[in-house]
């Protein structure tokens, strides 16, 4: 069937289906940052299964020159690698799209579309002729499929070639195979098939300043220059890769050139009890101190993630979030643990929640949990999830203030203790209900007893209800001073709105996208991602000025949503949920269609 | 806990020790466990350790977990640092705050239950790390404070005060630290404080994790027939099977170590501890021999005390980890941080 011929320049998105454990990865990821090197927005979503080898697992590429990267849900071209998904695959290339495929063999008739073009590349067969071992022919079958994807798409080979030459500088044969797979799926994309195809790709310069990096590496970053000494932490998906790397930049930084000693402690814990025990005893002793983990793990460290809270030790914890409950599906992702976050551990409990929205956000907000831990002695929960912090984002570059010094809070030096008649804990408070803690070997008179039970504002052991009552009452008043103190909410207000959204972290790149595009529609919306917990006066401001608000978040029952019902003056009805919780990141289709039918059913 | 306070009275002729604290500057608040608690006995050898150690009490840092025998930090050395945890949590927090800062003297306190039942996980971890600290366990076969429950150290056919038989195998602290490679390992009884102290300063002294299991009877829960951990039991199976001096490196030491059955080790810091052997063939440094006396002995019913296996050469968790000779907590943020111009070269990986 004959399409009409739209040519559309840096906007379009691609899926490619592997299989797990087959080195596609590799050829995936070369494509997104050859795009990326190319001066052009975008983005990829790894979409992968809970296994190492043999399930499908599929990798999505959106290009769009205005910079919206929220995970598209139509496909321009997909490129089936896995036989067993296939049906699947083809049903979801948009009408007048294409799919390149394996033509080695022939295809099942009964697959066929006849809106789509079918694009045959014999990648086996290229495969089995160039390279001796089985395992090279596997490996190279995605090099070779990325070679025909280079002339298909006009991806710059001269990029794509350095590199190659970068990634493979030590190892010659590798990089000699990959060079022939690429040349060799090139060369037959650019005799045998239509290149480039309707939608392609052009240089742009709007990357130039930019980094491509995952959330995860971002965050280890941001510890290390916030200056955090001792990591505890448990492995987990998909966690594990923020001590991963925090391992490599400590190598890389925090090694005595002189000593060779090492400027760090990394402890491998048991289990989460014990990461999170670490983490208490190292900031008890005035350690920059953190782990990382996801639900799972936040279950575990509740007991003393409450120990943390009311003897009120600093303590940053890192949730990368994953689909719940239970072990739920270790490598998808969502929002799910803020209410269990927001309250871990019995008793009245609450505590300091930081919601960044990508890589660029992440380690920013990982110097502020630990400036907030340690200003308001206590937890903070630094909640990302595994779209921001395993996908690569195109983000700003990073940038640091040389001037940046640590807010260690109301922490007593040997001076001050000496000229003090009487040190005690828990009193007097300052503004922010803080009161001054000593460290463990500073001073004589800095001495005292930290306790998980009852004890009174000086800190000693207590049964008595009023003496009871007055630590908690002033530990809620810390809590909600911390609001003014915890980054403020991003609010996009728009003449003519005429209602409200709410969202925050990863929803935001898909929620930004939507307001434009049902703005196009004439449908306007303000917007506020929130950033923080406690919400502060902005947030009840953006509540009180909306009569409908929808807010929009990856969990099942509304999780942002009843946080905001129970921490500020809001009314429930007033605010109507969009939750999208399957496990892949959001799209901005999924928020307007969210918006449009429930909005057409409120009027209708 | 509850602690009633020490009225400060001075006895004029109490001897001040090198750093001119008397043993009541040792001394913590009133205890409130009751009269009789073996527990109390261990705070009284703890309190003569460390005055007879000298160590500035503000450089102490007692830990413990939950328990009657975890309140005790409260009843000993009111200067120095403590921290009264969660319950059997007590082995992660010491291992994080050891790793922040390495210069302070670790004590943790715990009990049978706080450590070999729910803090099983943790106890064999800190064990494995080598963590520096002195490790105590109150081990009184009980659970003192929820009233009377066996716990995992309760012996088999050992009577409850209400008259059942625990049908459970026991866990053996001791043997449980020697088989997870325990640089120092010891046992003793809360009613044996010329034994006691010098394990607890040697033990102190240790550079590595010492663990020192202290039969500690409860005099309301479990110290009636039938108890295995009774104060009469104690008494009469108690054997020591080596005795050991403990002699602190600022003493001279020129004491004859080689006369007769006596061996000396030197601990890192200079300290000596002297083995005399009351047991024949008894070699506190060859683990599966040790492993091998002790399963003979306890077979029979006996329990053997004293500084069981000692092992000076193992690194210990900071040597593992190659931190610096400073503790972490000393290092300046201005050598921690990489700063600006690193993160822009390393933003070009990112490219
Ligand atoms: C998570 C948790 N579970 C249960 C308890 C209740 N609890 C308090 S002390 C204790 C047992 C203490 O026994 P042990 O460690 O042997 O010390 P003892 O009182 O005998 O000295 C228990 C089970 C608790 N505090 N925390
Ligand atoms: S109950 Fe037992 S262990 Fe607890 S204080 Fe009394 S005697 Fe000691």
């Amino acid at each position: 069937m004959h399409q009409e011929r739209i040519v559309r320049v840096n906007d379009f998105a691609l899926k490619l289906a592997n299989v797990n454990g087959t080195g596609s990865a590799s050829a995936n990821g070369l494509l997104m940052q050859a795009i990326f090197r190319m001066g052009i927005p975008v983005s990829g979503k790894n979409l992968f299964p809970s296994n190492i080898q043999g399930l499908p697992t599929w990798y999505e590429v959106r290009v769009n020159k205005s910079g919206h990267t929220s995970r598209a849900l139509e496909y321009d071209l997909i490129i089936a690698m896995n036989a067993e998904t296939y049906a699947r695959d083809v049903k979801e290339v948009r009408s007048g799209g294409y799919l390149l495929h394996d033509s080695s063999w022939p295809l099942d008739a009964s697959l066929a579309r006849a809106d789509i073009t079918f694009l045959g590349v014999p990648l086996a067969a290229m495969c089995n002729e160039i390279f001796k071992s089985s395992r090279e022919r596997t490996l190279m079958k995605n090099i070779a499929y990325l070679g025909a994807l280079v002339a298909l798409l006009d991806v710059d080979m001269e990029i794509l070639d350095h590199m190659l030459e970068e990634k493979f500088s030590r190892k010659k044969p590798l990089l000699e195979s990959n060079h022939r797979a690429l040349r060799a799926g090139f060369d037959y994309a650019k005799s045998e098939l239509e290149c480039p195809l309707p939608f392609h790709l052009e240089k742009m310069h709007a990357t130039d300043d930019r980094v491509l990096i995952d959330g995860n590496t971002a965050l280890a970053l941001g510890c290390v220059y916030a200056g955090a000494t001792v990591a505890a932490w448990y492995p987990i998906t998909p966690a594990t890769s923020v001590m991963d790397a925090f391992k490599g930049f400590c190598e890389e930084f925090r090694k005595d050139p002189e000593t060779g000693k090492n400027n760090y402690c990394i402890l491998q814990a048991e289990d989460e009890l014990s990461a999170i025990g670490m983490v208490i005893g190292a900031n008890w002793n005035g350690a920059r101190s953190f782990t990382s983990t996801a639900g799972p793990g936040i279950s575990l460290m509740s007991e003393l993630i409450g120990l943390a809270y009311y003897a009120e030790i600093p303590a940053v914890i890192i949730d990368v979030q994953r689909t719940g409950p239970s072990t739920g599906m270790p490598t998808r992702t969502q929002q799910a643990d803020i209410l269990s976050c927001a309250y871990a551990s019995h008793g009245d409990t609450k505590h300091i929640l930081l919601f960044p929205s990508s890589p660029e956000e992440c380690f920013y907000f990982a110097v502020d949990a630990f400036d907030l831990a340690e200003r308001f002695q206590t937890p903070v929960l630094l909640l990302s999830d595994l779209d921001i912090g395993m996908n690569d984002w195109v983000i700003s570059r990073l940038k640091w203030d040389d001037r940046y010094r640590p807010n260690r809070g109301r922490v007593l030096t040997a001076a001050e203790l000496e000229a003090m008649p009487k040190f005690h804990r828990y009193s007097p408070e300052n503004s922010d209900q803080v009161a001054a803690r000593t460290l463990p070997g500073v001073h004589a008179k800095g001495a005292f007893f930290t306790r998980g039970s009852g004890h009174n504002k000086l800190g000693v052991y207590t049964e008595i209800p009023d003496e009871y009552q007055e630590v908690m009452d002033r530990l809620a008043r810390k809590h909600k001073a911390a609001a003014s103190a915890v980054p403020a909410p991003i609010i996009r207000n728009q003449p003519d709105a005429s209602f409200g959204i709410i969202s925050l972290g990863g929803c935001d790149a898909a929620v930004r996208e939507a307001v434009d595009a049902l703005a196009e529609r004439g449908i306007i919306a303000d917007y506020m991602r929130v950033r923080g917990f406690p919400f502060d006066d902005r947030v009840e401001a953006f509540l009180a000025a909306h009569e409908r608000i929808f807010v929009v978040e990856q969990n099942r029952d509304a999780q942002l949503r009843t946080l905001l019902t129970m921490e500020t003056s809001v009314k429930k009805e007033k605010l109507r949920p969009i939750l999208v919780y399957g496990g892949f990141p959001l799209s901005s289709r999924h928020v307007i269609d969210g918006v449009t039918s429930q909005l057409g059913h409120l009027e209708g | 806990m509850p602690s009633i306070k020490k009225p400060a009275v001075l006895h004029p002729h109490l001897r001040p020790n090198e750093i001119g604290l008397t043993v009541r500057d040792y001394e913590g608040s009133m205890s409130t466990l009751c009269a009789g608690c073996g527990h109390d006995s261990i705070t009284a050898a703890i309190v003569k350790a460390f005055y007879e150690l000298a160590t500035p009490p503000h450089m102490i840092a007692k830990l413990s977990g939950i328990g009657c025998s975890s309140k005790t930090p409260t009843y000993f050395v009111g200067g120095a640092h403590g921290f009264n945890s969660a319950h059997g949590r007590m082995p992660s927090i010491v291992s994080g705050a050891n790793a922040a800062n390495k210069s302070l003297q670790y004590i943790g306190i715990s009990g049978d239950g706080d450590s070999l039942s729910i803090g099983l996980g943790q106890l064999a971890h800190v064990i494995r790390r080598n963590v520096n600290m002195l490790y105590v366990i109150e081990n009184n076969g009980v659970y003192g404070l929820t009233k009377g429950q066996f716990s995992a150290s309760a012996d088999v056919g050992s009577k409850s005060k209400k008259g059942d038989a625990n049908q459970y195998s026991p866990i053996d602290p001791v043997m449980l630290a020697l088989n997870l490679g325990a640089t120092f390992v010891a046992r003793s009884f809360s009613g044996d404080k010329a034994q006691l102290v010098p394990l607890l300063k040697a033990g102190l002294s240790h550079r590595g994790f010492a663990i020192i299991d202290v039969i500690s009877p409860c005099v309301t829960f479990n110290d009636h027939e039938g108890s295995t951990k009774s104060y009469l039991y104690t008494r009469k199976h108690l054997m020591q099977v080596v005795q050991s001096d403990f002699v602190p490196h600022a003493e001279e030491i020129t004491a004859d170590y080689d006369a007769g059955s006596a061996t000396s080790v030197t601990l890192h810091d200079g300290s000596v501890v002297r083995f005399t052997k009351v047991a024949a063939d008894y070699d506190p440094r060859d683990a599966k021999k040790v492993s091998a006396y002790l399963q003979e002995h306890q077979g029979k019913g006996e329990v053997p005390t004293g500084l069981l296996y000692l092992d000076e050469d193992r690194a210990d968790m900071h040597e593992m980890n190659k931190t610096p000779d400073a503790p972490l907590t000393q290092i300046p943020y201005e050598k921690l941080c990489p700063g600006s111009a690193a993160l822009n070269k390393l933003l070009e990986e990112y490219r």
